[in-house]
């Protein structure tokens, strides 16, 4: 059964703020290999102009990704979450996360549609900081394929 | 750091392909910074029984990749303003020394105002497309 279209534009209440450090974003660079030193070095970032070390473009896929899978769970929505897929996902930046911030996500159902049998439900989550400065949007497209798509993918080769 | 400057890039130019490697343990390290821990990532026995061949990379620490590729060529990661992909194909993940070896290559596509560069990526894994629609806006001073 397709989603409902009428959670388009409904407004999900904001994450618990979490908080960014400089162990966690060393710790992610590490995990992505970057060695780029504004990740771990804070004269490094300085020297670019930040306050403190700053984080990776996709640090914040922490924090959006898990605000996501709350809409994903919501029993309103009606979405089969083990049918549910990342399809793609975008980043805006106003500025990046760095050692020290304080973010919220609020997710926005941006919209729905149905494309061969498949729910494509786009969400954006603005992710800010306490202090009310926004950071970045995220837009993520979450694919649920149908039950009928999934079996007609299970005898192609 | 080196940046790029500006007024000598030209639509159409290639950046330098960089060979990145994903290995189970990179897997296991990136569960633990993300907070994903999804099945599929890290237990051959769940993937199998998905239907997948092996454990797959996250989607996401491929695109990561591709953020690393441009902000290293950018200089400084502050200068991304704007970061896409849609995940194609799963980039399945071998339990052995070698792993998987991604394939990252940037075209300037675009010059826009404000010194802000249009890069797309293609990313590929075993001559497969993993990542399409990767494009990259970036400010250069």
């Amino acid at each position: 059964m397709p989603l409902d279209t009428g959670f388009v534009g409904r407004v999900y209440p904001a994450t618990v703020p979490y908080g960014v450090c400089a162990a966690k974003i060393a710790e992610f660079a590490d995990a992505i290999g970057d060695e780029n030193p504004a990740y771990r070095d804070k004269s490094a970032a300085q020297a670019l102009g930040y306050s403190d070390v700053i984080a990776p473009p996709t640090f914040a896929n922490i924090v959006t990704l898990e605000a996501a899978y709350a809409v994903v769970h919501d029993p309103a929505l009606g979405l089969d979450w083990t049918r549910v897929v990342h399809g793609d996902q975008r980043f805006v930046y106003e500025r990046p996360l760095q050692a020290g911030d304080e973010i919220t996500v609020v997710v926005t159902v941006e919209s729905i549609r149905s494309m061969a049998g498949n729910d494509l439900i786009v969400l954006r989550g603005d992710v800010d900081t306490v202090k009310g400065e926004r950071a970045l949007t995220s837009y993520t497209m979450l694919v649920a394929r149908s039950a009928e798509a999934e079996a007609e993918s299970e005898v192609q080769p | 750091m080196s940046r790029p400057d500006f007024a000598t890039l030209e639509v159409g130019q290639v950046l330098p392909a960089q060979t990145m490697i994903i290995t189970r343990e990179t897997l296991v390290r990136y569960a633990g910074a993300s907070g994903d821990f999804n099945v599929i990532h890290w237990s051959a026995r769940h993937a199998q029984a998905v239907g997948l061949p092996d454990v797959i990379a996250h989607g996401n620490l491929t695109m990561a990749l591709g953020a690393r590729y441009v902000t290293t060529w950018a200089g400084d990661p502050g200068a991304l303003v704007e970061y896409g992909v849609r995940f194609t194909k799963p980039v399945v993940v071998p339990d052995t020394d070698a792993g998987a070896q991604v394939e990252i290559v940037g075209t300037i596509v675009e010059l826009g105002d404000a010194n802000k560069v249009r890069v797309d990526l293609t990313v590929t894994c075993d001559g497969q497309k993993v990542l399409t629609q990767a494009r990259a806006w970036i400010r250069l001073p």
